[in-house]
């Protein structure tokens, strides 16, 4: 089996988020990036695949030079080749046509990205690349078995989940419950050794349209004070929530 | 030409989130100077979408539709949006329409924006705004494609009532063996209980209530309210609670009316994941935890002696007002 595991660059869950250039620009000073969490626990699965199964995994990210160190860092957790698209993955179409070419070419049998990136959130790159390459796909996917040509996916439903039966090729938008948390991996001293010396192909991106451009960004407006209930007066709470707030 | 919407619905009743996006499609209408086309699958009460501004519906009827399949409910849309020649389609955010809506996207070759939060900035250029960085900031982003997709977040625009007069048509897409091929095997839901999802109000429980044999306090709560439970990270990655509760930046986004967080110190990831939501309440005994800063209303307590006071208080209350 070969396996693409698609991976955004994104700022750390602890990030702070800023604006620059008169808001028009995510500020990444002192940001921290990291391996977009829902691709980390795909990635993880993957290299349950490589071991249990036999599978060759191969990492793509859509990004410039300063992604290097977060798809290096996919590397030292195992994966066996890298590709990185030289582009700014600005708009979710233009971002699943750049993997569709990778996808296209290198044969994968089973695509696996993240739901959504914790950055843009658009959660569309999977979707569409699938429909583009004719793939089958299954989204927002907490379990995934393959058995030789067919798959057994569970996907998280709002209220609960649902199980799926379909066949490769398969891409999934994966999030946690492909793994657990405790499964995921840190690299060793070994695994960033041999990284060095693993493929990181550059590839100039393919023309395609971006439908969609961020124009300006905001943060959210300052919140007030809390109002405080004293912990012997329960029933303040109660009048305020039905009478102020008006939400019970 | 109108402005397409898709109106889902759960064992033919309309949910929530499409009478949102009903409402939502009636104001884009209303801007572009076109009717909204309402496309409804094995719904039972579909003259009720004139209520909320739709003008005709495209019902379909299809025992294969029964069970929710991604990629046949986005084919049945696409033809739906290519008969009615539309160049604006509004959908909700639920998983289901998550998952079919980008599939919709690139067979219409269009622009998709998510998480839109509040009427278009603009028509000409089209520019909606949008939740960023997982709640943790906005964008405003423009669409430049032909085709624009717009997906409506829960409860942000809101429910309004626009009445209409309503035309119902029948509408029968073609459908092939190539749109089934993945099955639903089996599905394992929640029946009678509210979803953090479509909620109200959301009661959910941190480390601060020491394990999961405390929970059952936190489910009368929710019960008294008819709130969905949810929980923190550490909560569900320590196995207290299932990892569908989980709600924060890496679980699910909140967006009730009211949110109670129990014993929840209120991490960056945590307030982000529940910004959205109108009340915020919070309960803790230390009073340094971030989330009395991010909340509405707060107790300084013990969770243990605080939540059953708060459970008699509200049965009062709820025999009171009933």
């Amino acid at each position: 089996m070969k396996i693409l595991v698609c991976i955004s660059n994104v700022p750390d869950t602890t990030s702070k988020i800023n604006f620059t250039e008169g808001d028009t620009k995510f500020d990444t000073n002192g940001v921290q990036f990291v391996i977009n969490p829902n691709d980390e626990f795909g990635l993880t699965r993957a290299m349950w695949f490589k071991e249990k199964q036999g599978a060759a995994v191969h990492v793509v990210t859509v990004g410039g030079p300063q992604t290097e160190p977060t798809i290096r860092k996919a590397l030292a957790i195992g994966a066996d080749e890298a590709i990185r698209i030289n582009a700014e993955p600005t708009d979710g179409s233009f971002v699943a046509r750049q993997l569709a070419e990778v996808v296209k070419n290198g044969g994968y049998d089973l695509v696996i990205a993240g739901r959504e990136s914790i950055d843009y959130n658009g959660g569309m790159v999977p979707g569409i690349l699938a429909t583009l390459l004719d793939m089958n796909f299954v989204n927002t996917c907490i379990g995934l078995e393959v058995d030789g040509n067919n798959a057994t996916a569970m996907r998280e439903i709002d209220g609960g989940k649902e199980k799926i039966s379909t066949s490769l090729p398969l891409v999934i938008g994966g999030q946690k419950g492909l793994v657990e948390e405790s499964d995921l991996r840190i690299p060793n001293m070994r695994g960033i050794m041999m990284a060095r010396k693993k493929a990181l192909n550059v590839v100039e991106p393919v023309d395609a349209p971006k439908p969609t451009q961020d124009q300006k960004f905001e943060k959210p407006a300052a919140k007030g004070p809390v109002k405080l209930v004293d912990a012997g007066n329960v029933e303040e709470l109660v009048e305020l929530l039905h009478n102020e707030a008006k939400v019970i | 030409m109108s402005v397409v919407v898709y109106t889902e619905s759960d064992k033919g009743k309309f949910k929530k989130n499409a009478q949102e996006a009903a409402s939502y499609a009636y104001k884009v209408a209303q801007e572009l100077g076109e009717s909204v086309t309402a496309i409804a699958i094995n719904a039972d009460d579909d003259a009720s979408l004139g209520n909320y501004g739709v003008s005709k519906v495209l019902k379909v009827t299809n025992d294969q539709l029964d069970t929710f399949n991604a990629k046949a409910y986005a084919n049945v849309l696409t033809q739906a949006a290519e008969a009615e020649g539309a160049k604006v389609l509004i959908v909700s955010s639920s998983a289901d329409t998550k998952f079919l809506t980008p599939i919709v996207t690139a067979k219409l070759n269009a622009g998709y924006v998510p998480n839109v939060v509040a009427a278009p900035d603009s028509i000409s250029p089209f520019v909606v705004k949008r939740t960023a960085f997982s709640n943790k900031g906005f964008a405003h982003t423009e669409i430049t494609s032909e085709i624009k997709i717009i997906g409506v977040s829960n409860n942000a625009f809101g429910i309004h009532e626009n009445n209409v007069t309503v035309a119902i048509e029948n509408f029968d897409p073609t459908l092939g063996d190539s749109d089934f091929t993945t099955k639903s095997v089996e599905v394992d839901k929640v029946v009678g209980k509210a979803t953090i999802a479509d909620a109200d109000v959301v009661v959910s429980g941190g480390r601060g209530l020491k394990g999961p044999e405390n929970w059952s306090m936190i489910e009368e709560l929710a019960e008294v309210l008819g709130a969905a439970t949810a929980c923190s990270k550490p909560v569900s990655d320590l196995g207290w609670r299932p990892h569908g509760e989980h709600v924060g930046q890496t679980g699910k986004p909140v967006a009730s009316n009211l949110y109670i967080a129990i014993g929840i110190s209120g991490a960056i990831q945590h307030l982000a994941g529940v910004s959205a939501s109108k009340t915020k309440v919070v309960i803790n005994n230390d009073p340094e935890a971030p989330f009395f800063k991010a909340a509405d209303y707060g107790i300084v307590g013990d969770a243990f002696e605080v939540v059953p006071k708060l459970i008699e208080k509200l049965k009062e209350f709820k025999a009171q007002n009933t």
